[in-house]
């Protein structure tokens, strides 16, 4: 043991300096995508984002570390939405591709499986797409935030609701995930704490396709108020089954799904569907560092000719942060950036961004607030947006 | 009340769907004794043609049916060649694992071209209303085709001479042969028969439904238990027995969340096999 | 019906039948093959520590626990002959037994694992009782029904965390000296583990009870007609095969620091369970290992070949096809008949 302890401590030292031996004018960030699976819609925005960032970057040479310039070069594998491969993928990415930086995978159960690993040997991740905010709770130590957390996402939603009948009754259909459960379990108590009454509380398998028993029930309850679904698939077949099978709601929170741009394919079932969002393309954040969500906007459509949604900005911003962090440094070492990382306090075209140092929730986002936006018909098109808050509308409710 | 009844007939007409799918399984346990584990690849095989011949091809939902059903039909006889031909006498053991082994290298294949992530053929129909709940045009129009098909495949079975030959082979293979019935073409055609069923139930769940790559691994798993509510071999048992796994999940999603569903359905499962390995129907000869 | 297709014959008795009263573990020490267990055990122990190799410690961890999980199977499928397709269900239970213990309950490693193997080798007993009395084909879907019962039930357990599962807190390394140490200790756990599968599956195979097992996969009829009592013969097979896969799945679990149903129940690792035993020679200790060794290699090139990932399930396709149609008796069948000898040697 005494022989391998040594090789440890050896290891340990290599391992702290490889940064700067592999730099060598190139850093590698790691991370996964869903490049197939359940969350390949999300995903792949998320990797728009993140590959938007580093193009741009890199045509201007890199990043500007103490003299040299650094160009970013990303490592990245297919986690086929599936936790096993991400152990394992990020696992290698760590070992055998020596990334120096980690992102998260997309979707909070993906990344708290990677920050696992990446808590295991030590890395800084900057997790988006990664809401949950329990990860935070385990007792981390290099990881990075940058949305906003879960128990905020149906706060604005159910204020909406309860001022436009304070009688509402409020059906809860989720998706059994640790994202949304913990969406859930927040809104839960927000929806009592506002005076509405729940009719009905369910979870359902992530595997479902068929969301007609929870409609029936949903009718069964009389509830006039949706507040839940998951991520893309089970949220865009959700809402067709709901608008299938007329089940009379008047006011439908999804999350996640219907920020997707793809949403707007299901036409007539769109309408009206209301999401909580990181972050909208009609925001006026004034950045301190980066673009303004109108030029992040206008460069993104120009690339990828569709608009982004927050998926993409998350991703863009995480890559933003990470460059500031690193540049503030002055050195690509583990240790200085995370340094800056935790007294970061900026404003980006995402929002605030302010990390918490608390060692109990580490890296959980505290400066970043969220929105609300629905689909609505708009001269014909069916388009996305921003009604709550007040303070940051586009249009009105449609209820 | 309204809304365990809407319930209760939401679950028989999907039901009578998974009651074609099971029939495919039953018809060729029946007759060569094999249990075919391509069963779930074949379904997502109906899947796939639905969305392709829509898409591509621009054929009408429904019409796509009758294409399922034959490209189903030489599939079968394809597998049956390739993987069951040369283990029919030998260990079960054998036939389960040259099936399964089919049924990856099919899904492997499926992933490799169409990846894990879901596929969505959207059937515009209107439904029927009732009392505010509403039963999708999809799903009347599903039960409505699984039992016209089963009707036609009951006609093929007793009321044709090749129906009669495989009956023959079922019930004897080697009396069969010595009455000058070619029975190895008899059981290619069986086979074939089974997966044509199986396929042309994925279409009608692709009306349904959402799909992937993956997602027949859910249907053979009702249908076995279908299967075994039934009694393996009989294929009127199938149907009844998908109609009654249909009725139960309509019945425990009314009252408990509906995440609960599938514990009924593999406990139920288990037990109907250590008391009734036969089948509950019991008509059969397994 | 018998499953035994293969070329391997009757068992290869290893040990004469009066050591059973003279000291089983000396007579034991004196075989060749227990050395080369041993040695396995000491390779796979110490490879990765010369070098420092992480890569090379995760590659051989998965081996091992796939060893482990194929060479218990065996136990059922190649000495008894029955299908266990829902082999996977003692590794998922172990795991979230052993994984809940230490994250609610604040257990040592050790206790839970332990725990898990104890727990779940009794579940197993009970559920066997139910399920060995059905034959071939009945058997082999009573375990798939018994394991996706399970993973529904544990789907919706919320103590278990439901269909999300359980996350594990970093601070459950820090008995173990952190993360980093942790990973070191769970791996060599699980080494032990596997060479004890090895041990086990091997001293069954030439025991009295593993007789009896044999002569059950020949012909169940004739064997119960000669006296061997098949329902507490299979249900102790059933049960013990459960022990050691209960084990390593906690401890695999543990070190993957999450567990959630779809992962801990996995129908297609089980069934890559059996692909194994086949690959490598049912029947056979040496055959298991080899077989599940092979099989993970290759699917650890395959997963991260970009080419080629999706292509996994293809291959294994193809080969399980492959060995069922031509060479049932799989790469140690091949060996056994082409040198007879080995089979003494390599059980």
């Amino acid at each position: 043991m005494t022989i391998k302890k040594l090789v440890l401590i050896a290891a340990a030292a290599l391992l702290t300096a490889s940064p700067a031996l592999a730099a060598d004018d190139m850093l590698t960030i790691g991370f996964t995508v869903s490049r197939t699976g359940k969350l390949n819609n999300d995903s792949t925005a998320q990797m728009r984002g993140f590959e938007l960032w580093r193009d741009e970057l890199n045509e201007q040479g890199g990043i500007k570390v103490g003299g040299k310039q650094y160009k970013v070069n990303f490592v990245s594998y297919d986690d086929e939405s599936v936790n096993a491969r991400v152990q394992q993928l990020y696992t290698r990415i760590i070992n055998q591709d020596k990334a120096q930086f980690l992102f998260s995978p997309y979707s909070s159960g993906l990344a708290a499986t990677a920050a696992i690993v990446s808590e295991q040997y030590g890395r800084i991740m900057l997790t988006t797409g990664a809401a949950e905010e329990k990860t935070y709770k385990l007792g981390n130590k290099n990881l990075f935030q940058v949305y906003s957390s879960a128990d905020l996402y149906l706060a604005g939603a159910i204020a909406a609701v309860k001022e436009l009948n304070p009688k509402s009754q409020v059906a809860l259909v989720y998706k059994d995930d640790p994202f949304s459960k913990a969406v859930l379990q927040s809104a839960r108590k927000q929806v009592s704490e506002a005076g509405l009454t729940t009719v009905l509380d369910e979870a359902y398998s992530p595997e479902t396709t068929d969301f007609g028993p929870v409609i029936n029930k949903i009718i069964s309850a009389k509830a006039d108020v949706l507040l839940g679904g998951g991520h893309y698939p089970d949220g865009a077949t959700l809402a067709r089954q709901l608008y299938d099978h007329k089940a009379g709601l008047k006011w439908v929170t999804l999350l996640v799904a219907p920020d997707s741009p793809n949403f707007a394919t299901l036409g007539e079932a769109a309408i009206g569907v209301s999401v909580p969002s990181q972050w909208e393309p009609q925001v006026s954040f004034k950045p301190d560092f980066g673009p303004t969500a109108a030029e992040f906007t206008q460069r993104f459509q120009a690339k990828y000719g569709i608009e982004p949604g927050y998926h993409a900005a998350g991703g863009y911003t995480a890559g933003l942060l990470l460059q500031r962090a690193i540049e503030q440094a002055g050195s690509p070492e583990q240790a200085k950036v995370a340094g800056v990382l935790n007294s970061m306090d900026v404003t980006t075209m995402f929002g605030r961004t302010k990390f918490s140092t608390n060692p109990k929730e580490h890296g959980l986002q505290t400066g970043h607030e969220m929105v609300i936006a629905q689909w609505q018909r708009k001269g014909g098109n069916v388009v996305k947006e921003v009604i709550w808050p007040k303070s940051a509308k586009t249009s009105d409710i449609l209820y | 009340m309204a809304g365990v009844i809407a319930s209760i007939i939401d679950g028989v007409l999907v039901g009578a769907v998974y009651g074609l799918a099971a029939m495919g399984l039953t018809l060729i346990w029946g007759v060569m004794n094999v249990i075919n584990l391509t069963h779930g690849a074949m379904i997502v095989l109906g899947m796939f043609g639905l969305y392709f011949l829509t898409s591509a091809l621009g054929l009408p939902p429904y019409g796509a049916v009758p294409v399922t059903i034959t490209v189903g039909f030489v599939f079968g006889v394809l597998v049956y060649w390739i993987a069951v031909h040369r283990v029919i006498g030998r260990a079960h053991l054998m036939s389960l694992l040259s099936t399964f082994a089919m049924n990856m290298v099919l899904i492997g294949l499926g992933t490799a071209l169409f990846s894990t992530s879901p596929y969505n053929v959207p059937v515009p129909l209107p439904g029927v209303t009732w009392r505010g709940y509403t039963f999708t045009g999809t799903h009347i129009m599903a039960a409505v085709l699984a039992l016209v098909i089963a009707g036609l495949l009951y006609l093929l079975l007793y009321r044709t001479r090749i129906g009669k030959a495989i009956r023959a082979v079922a019930d004897n293979r080697d009396a069969a042969e010595l009455n000058g019935i070619p029975t190895t073409q008899i059981l290619s055609f069986a086979f074939g028969l089974g997966v044509a069923l199986a396929c042309v139930s994925g279409t009608l769940i692709a009306t349904l439904f959402p799909f992937t790559v993956l997602s027949g691994g859910a249907y053979e798993l009702k249908s076995f238990v279908v299967t075994v509510l039934g009694g393996l071999g009989n294929p009127a048992g199938a149907l009844v027995g998908g109609v009654a796994l249909g009725l139960i999940e309509g019945i425990t999603t009314s009252f408990m969340p509906v995440s609960w569903t599938p514990i009924i359905e593999f406990v139920l499962f288990v037990v109907v096999l250590i008391l009734f390995p036969r089948g509950i129907f019991a008509f059969s000869r397994a | 019906m018998t499953a035994h297709e293969s070329s391997q014959g009757p068992a290869e008795v290893a040990v004469p039948r009066s050591a059973e009263r003279n000291g089983l573990l000396a007579v034991f020490l004196r075989q060749p093959f227990t050395w080369l267990i041993a040695l396995v055990g000491l390779a796979f122990a110490i490879l990765p520590v010369w070098g420092d190799n992480v890569q090379l410690r995760e590659s051989l961890l998965l081996a091992a626990v796939y060893m482990t999980l194929a060479s218990n199977l065996n136990i059922v499928l190649g000495y008894a002959g029955y299908v266990n397709f829902g082999n996977i269900v003692f590794f998922g239970l172990g795991g979230y037994v052993c994984v809940y213990l230490v994250s609610e309950w604040q257990w040592p490693l050790g206790a839970a694992a332990l725990t898990a193997g104890i727990s779940v080798s009794l579940l197993a007993l009970i559920f066997g009782l139910g399920i060995l009395r059905l034959r071939g084909a009945f058997f082999a879907l009573a375990t798939i029904g018994v394991n996706e019962a399970v993973k529904a039930f544990v789907a919706n357990f919320e103590p278990w965390g439901g269909a999300a599962g359980i996350y594990l807190s970093l601070d459950v390394y820090e008995p173990l000296g952190g993360p980093g140490e942790a990973l070191w200790i769970v791996y060599f756990l699980i080494v032990a583990v596997m060479t004890a599968s090895l041990f086990l599956s091997y001293a069954i195979k030439s025991s009295k009870f593993g007789l009896g097992l044999l002569a059950i996969g020949e012909n169940e009829d004739a064997a119960a007609v000669l006296g061997v009592h098949t329902p507490r013969y299979k249900a102790l097979a059933y049960s013990v095969s459960a022990f050691l896969p209960a084990i390593v799945g906690g401890l695999y679990f543990f070190k993957t620091g999450i567990i959630e149903p779809g992962g801990a129940f996995d129908l297609t690792r089980s069934i890559e369970a059996i692909v194994m035993v086949m690959l490598g020679g049912i029947g056979s200790v040496t055959g298991a290992a080899v077989g599940a060794f092979l099989y993970e290699e290759l699917r650890g090139i395959l997963l991260t070949t970009e080419a080629f990932s999706h292509f996994q399930l293809v291959i294994a396709g193809l080969l399980l096809l492959s060995i069922v149609l031509f060479a049932p008796g799989g790469l140690m069948g091949f060996v056994y008949r082409r040198w007879p000898r080995a089979r003494r040697l390599l059980q």
